[in-house]
């Protein structure tokens, strides 16, 4: 079946360059941090894959082919005073980005005791950790839009000068609740970016069968905010227009729908089998882009990183890895013995 | 004392929380300007502003899933549906979502929040302005949900249900609105959610009720306190948790339970009221416990005479208890 | 065709019957219509005819059994039967192969120790194992429930079992103030042991059966002996009371013996004084309804016909044929519809209809001799009454002088539930003072 793959927008600026770095305000260590923790987190993304075929984790949903897109969209948030996340359950560099580390998404997968999401009650990454600024309470697709639009109106109200964000997919993005999130959201000039990570797929429902149009940025303008498409594969792109979203809000400017566009390299969950709706080929082509490849490509050109750092960061990944799987594995599962606690807020 | 409305009680109620505390903040559909279609709200833009009191647009999944964002950085939201029979949308957040925030998170975020909503039938509302919701609601751990009858206990319980650190569907029924008053004490007072009345002392039978029920039950006891019954009359107030303790206290001393509610019978409130008190109160029972609801249609026609034959009335209330006071 | 003949349903309140004398034997022709055997009811003996002709090739019950209506009791032979109209065939049991009959209550089998993997279980097709997938199908996994019979349980509420239990009170022995007699717990909080003094029997107990010794002899149950016997334990549970009075019958005497001789040849009977008696009951009833009702648990229900039940006997024991309206007809009728009675009665020959629906009873048991009766209430009636024989005697009279009378005396047993000493003596005094007025001016047309 025909994609549209070839629609990226590509800008003409070359931002790993010295001097389009510094206007954006980032660092040659910045670059180096976020292909260190892209490596971390694709390593961590396949040794969870690697433990459900082992049985050990009852369900992995992971986020290879997003890692730049969501990457990028932190390092931006960063540069807030203060930020909030209310991601969706593809998210699993966003959140490691965010502060989770590791051995705790891989407590999460494995349903053991001390996961700080919500104690191994939900599948991994979902629950909360409010000292991080993450709120991702459920599996019902996109309830979190307007969660984090009710969150924004409260920083408004109480002008704490946060940042929110909110993120979806292709597939989310029909739920009415987004539509009606974003319409409030810009009536009241709401302190939010709703960030659409679209791969192309909604489980198996390809984009053509999801929407009428090609661009699902270009809704921003149906309700009264900026909408803007970027290549979801480049870390650079999607800071830049994540700058400017981030600098609207906190000058009262109001929100802005951001549109990555993302291949999705495994199937939707470990649940899934993709075979039955797509050609692998299609896997293999997109792969050619991958973003972890193209970063290492540019910042080589650019003489950021060597082959001997590259080796250096992957040995470190694998060390990491390997010990956070040692610790999970060897972890507890929860006892009931407070399974009746936090129903309600006397418990 | 001063009497007032149950509509009254509800304003004073928000009013003063709205003073008492800065978090407190309203929104919902014609809130704002109109000072709401039942004037629950009336001058409460002018008085706090409209960072306070925000008017949406008509969208009530958003409205309470705002409301829930609002409350998890603890702000004490209540959300306004303009008719309970509007709150299917919204259903998807308040018993998909904030029922399960503080379980699913184990403690770390609590939503502090009220989804207010008029209910309830006998106004010729015809089917979607006089539907019960209840027991969808009361079926969820992690939800409260309150159903007072009278103005003194509205102010109360709402007060509580907006101090209350966990999400509670506070559910006003619309003919009491205007229809019934009572002595409100001006100034701050709470009553505890989750705490049943006796409204009327008896010991012949049971009246185990909520809502405008209450109001035919005790109609009803007067008609058979003349032919020398003495009926017992308790208003649930809550139905979620219902206070198991006062529902048995009573039906261990009557040894006789009529469970009277507007809602369809089947799976409602009363079938679990009723469920509780065969299960606890076995020994104790000289009739079977017995419910008297709203039939099985899908929800309460228009023409009056369609309406009538759906509502229970004190009538229906009264031939119902003599089968059990004769039994 | 054979079929099968049963004991037909007769009379509102009967459910069963005895089993009397089979008048045919098996083998034998028998018609349609004529009798086969004889059932004794609480109410009335009765024949059950052939329903055709044919001849009688089973005897499915003995004479003494008792057995309920409906119960099969013989079979037979009948001629110009149809085979397809009466009866219906037995339905063949060959299977068809296109039908697949599922199993009453089939769950199928859960294989819960295949591992699922994640929410949509996907993953390997998991296989059944040979022996579980064998018991698909098979008989055992067919299950039909047994049905139970509650149709003769007492029921007690649970709090009137609580605290008959607390109170240590044999629940057997209140008599319920509820819904159909039910037992309520006011009634267990209201019972005090006094009450039940009288009565210690309760119905529906099985017999307690003794055995002759050697210088005894057994004497066998008649059907009859046996239905007046249950008759009476019921009685026994009606709280009764019982008085007496003294009536001056002399001017009744007088009057009897002044047109009994005109009256035997005019109408062909003799007329006794038992038809002036029933006239002044009937009366007196009339006047006193509450006297003519029954006791029907939470209310009592007072009957709007006199239907006088006149006790007597029979060759084989007690009958009460019922005059109805009894308050409708003179003298004279009364007395040739008794003639009618008893002759009925000596042939064994009353119908069910001359049996049912009494609302009092009247006794003479003063034909026997006796001057004072203690009779015992016939449910579901609330009082019977018996005249003694009339005996002369010196009585003072109100102006304080001396005179020979003839006296009879006139007792009465009552429900107390029902009524009190003041309506049973109003109603007495009602039948003396109606017996006392009898005389010359009596009109007996």
């Amino acid at each position: 079946m025909a994609t549209t793959r070839g629609n990226k927008k590509k800008s003409s600026e070359d931002l790993y360059s010295a001097p389009e770095l510094s206007k954006l305000g980032l660092t040659q260590e910045d670059l180096l941090e976020i292909y260190s923790n892209m490596l971390l987190i694709r390593t961590l993304d396949e040794r969870i894959w690697m433990m459900n075929r082992q049985g050990k984790a009852a369900i992995v949903a992971s986020c290879q082919g997003h890692e730049a897109a969501q990457m990028g969209a932190v390092w931006a948030l960063r540069t807030a005073p203060n930020a909030a996340y209310y991601p969706y359950y593809r998210d699993l560099a966003m959140v490691i980005s965010a502060g989770v580390k590791p051995v705790e998404t891989l407590c999460g997968f494995l349903a053991k005791e001390g996961e700080p999401f919500s104690g191994a009650r939900q599948f991994g990454n979902q629950g909360a950790i409010p000292d991080l600024g993450l709120y991702n309470f459920s599996n019902v697709v996109s309830t979190q839009v307007t969660h984090a639009v009710g969150y924004a109106l409260a920083s408004k109200i109480t002008n704490d000068q946060t940042v929110t964000i909110t993120t979806f997919g292709d597939g989310g993005a029909s739920q009415g609740e987004v539509h009606e999130g974003m319409n409030f959201a810009a009536i009241h000039k709401l302190p939010i970016i709703f960030f659409c990570e679209n791969n192309k797929y909604a489980i198996s429902v390809p984009i053509s069968k999801q929407m009428a149009i090609e661009d699902i940025a270009i809704r921003g303008e149906g309700y009264g905010m900026p909408g803007i498409a970027v290549d979801g594969t480049d870390p650079l792109q999607v800071f830049k227009v994540m700058k400017e979203a981030v600098d609207r809000c906190l000058s009262g400017e109001g929100p802005t729908l951001i549109e990555a566009k993302v291949e999705r390299y495994m199937p939707h969950t470990s649940d899934d089998d993709d075979t039955r709706y797509r050609d692998m080929s299609e896997v293999e082509e997109a792969r050619k882009y991958d973003p972890l490849k193209l970063l290492k490509e540019k910042l080589m050109k650019n003489g950021i990183l060597s082959e001997e750092q590259d080796k250096e960061f992957q040995n470190e990944a694998k060390k990491e890895v390997n010990a956070a799987t040692e610790f999970a594995e060897e972890a507890p599962f929860p006892e009931p013995d407070d399974f009746y606690e936090h129903v309600y807020s006397e418990e | 004392m001063a009497i007032k409305s149950v509509i009254e009680a509800v304003h004073e109620a928000m009013h003063e929380e709205m003073i008492r505390d800065k978090n407190v903040i309203i929104m919902g559909e014609d809130i704002g300007a109109r000072g709401g279609v039942f004037l629950a709200t009336q001058g409460f833009v002018e008085e706090f502003g409209e960072s306070r009191v925000i008017d949406t647009p008509l969208a009530e999944a958003a409205i309470a899933g705002i409301a829930i964002g609002t409350a998890i950085k603890g702000l004490r939201p209540i959300a306004e549906i303009e008719f309970a029979d509007f709150i299917w949308p919204a259903v998807n957040q308040i018993i998909g979502e904030a029922a399960r925030v503080r379980y699913g998170t184990k403690g770390a975020v609590g939503l502090p929040m009220v989804i207010r909503a008029p209910y309830g039938g006998g106004i010729r509302g015809g089917l979607y302005h006089s539907q019960s919701v209840e027991a969808y609601f009361a079926h969820t751990p992690g939800l409260k949900v309150v159903t007072p009858s009278n103005p003194y206990d509205t102010k109360g319980l709402l007060k509580s249900a907006i101090r209350d650190n966990d999400p509670v569907v506070f559910l006003e029924h619309k003919k009491t609105y205007r229809l019934v008053r009572g002595e409100v004490p001006d100034g701050d007072y709470t009553i505890p959610i989750g705490k049943a009345d006796v409204k009327r002392s008896g010991t012949d039978i049971s009246f185990i009720s909520y809502g405008l029920m209450v109001h035919y039950c005790l109609e009803a006891a007067e008609m058979l306190q003349e032919e020398g019954y003495s009926v017992e009359v308790v208003d649930l107030r809550t139905v979620r948790p219902l206070d198991a303790e006062t529902i048995l206290e009573s039906v261990k001393k009557t040894s006789k339970a009529l469970v009277v509610y507007e809602d369809n019978k089947a799976l409602g409130v009363g079938a679990e009221v009723a469920a509780i008190i065969a299960e606890e109160a076995f020994d104790f029972l000289d009739a079977p416990v017995t419910r008297l609801a709203g039939p099985e249609v899908p929800a309460m026609p228009f023409a009056p005479t369609l309406e009538d034959e759906f509502m229970v009335s004190a009538e229906k209330i009264v031939v119902s208890a003599k089968k059990l006071l004769e039994y | 065709m054979s079929i099968q003949i049963e004991l037909p349903h007769v009379g509102e309140s009967v459910t069963e019957g005895v089993i009397g004398k089979w008048l045919k034997n098996i083998g034998d022709t028998v018609e349609k219509y004529e009798p086969l055997l004889e059932v004794v009811t609480d109410k009335v003996n009765m024949e059950v005819p052939s329903p055709f002709n044919g001849k009688l090739t089973a005897i499915l019950v003995e004479e003494g059994e008792v057995v309920p209506m409906g119960t099969p009791i013989a079979e037979m032979d009948a001629d110009g039967v149809d085979a397809g109209e009466v009866v219906k065939e037995p339905e063949t049991k060959e299977e068809t192969s296109s039908e697949i009959i599922a199993p009453a209550s089939s769950a199928g089998i859960f294989l819960k120790d295949v591992k699922p993997v994640g929410p949509t279980g996907s993953g390997e097709e998991p296989e059944i194992p040979p022996d579980l997938l064998a018991k698909l199908g098979s008989p055992e996994a067919q299950t039909t429930p047994q049905k139970t019979d509650n149709s003769n349980k007492v029921r007690y509420s649970p709090v009137v079992k609580k605290l008959a239990a607390e109170k240590n009170i044999d629940l057997s022995k209140i008599k319920g103030t509820g819904l159909g007699g039910r037992v309520t717990k006011e009634d267990v909080i209201n019972y005090s042991p006094t009450d039940s003094a009288v009565k210690s029997t309760t119905t529906g107990q099985a017999p307690v059966i003794i055995n002759a010794q050697e210088d005894e002899t057994e004497l066998k149950l008649t059907p009859l002996r046996r239905i007046i016997a249950e008759n009476m334990v019921k009685s026994n549970e009606i709280p009764q009371a019982w008085s007496y009075h003294e009536v001056d019958v002399t001017n009744l005497v007088l009057l009897r013996k002044n047109i009994r001789q005109n009256f035997i040849q005019k109408e062909g009977v003799d007329i006794t004084y038992l038809p002036f008696v029933i006239k002044v009951v009937a009366d007196a009833l009339k006047s006193n309804p509450l006297l003519n009702s029954s006791w029907g648990g939470d209310k009592i229900i007072i009957k709007n016909r006199i239907n006088l039940g006149i006790a007597m006997a029979a060759p084989h024991g007690l009958v009460v044929p019922v005059i109805h309206n009894a308050d409708t007809m003179s003298i004279a009728g009364l007395a040739k519809y008794l003639k009618n009675l008893i002759d009925r009665a000596s042939e064994n020959k009353l119908t069910l209809d001359d049996v049912q629906g009494g609302t009092f009873t009247v006794n003479n048991t003063g034909a026997l001799g006796s001057i004072v009766s203690q009779p015992l209430v016939n449910p579901p009636q609330v009082g019977i009454l018996t005249t003694e024989a009339i005996v002369k005697r010196v009585v003072v009279n109100k102006d304080g002088a001396m005179a020979i009378r003839d006296m009879m005396n006139v007792c009465m047993s009552f429900d107390h539930r029902v009524v009190d000493g003041a309506e049973s003596g109003n109603f007495m005094r009602d039948v003396r003072d109606g017996l006392q007025k009898l005389g010359e001016d009596t009109i007996i047309y």
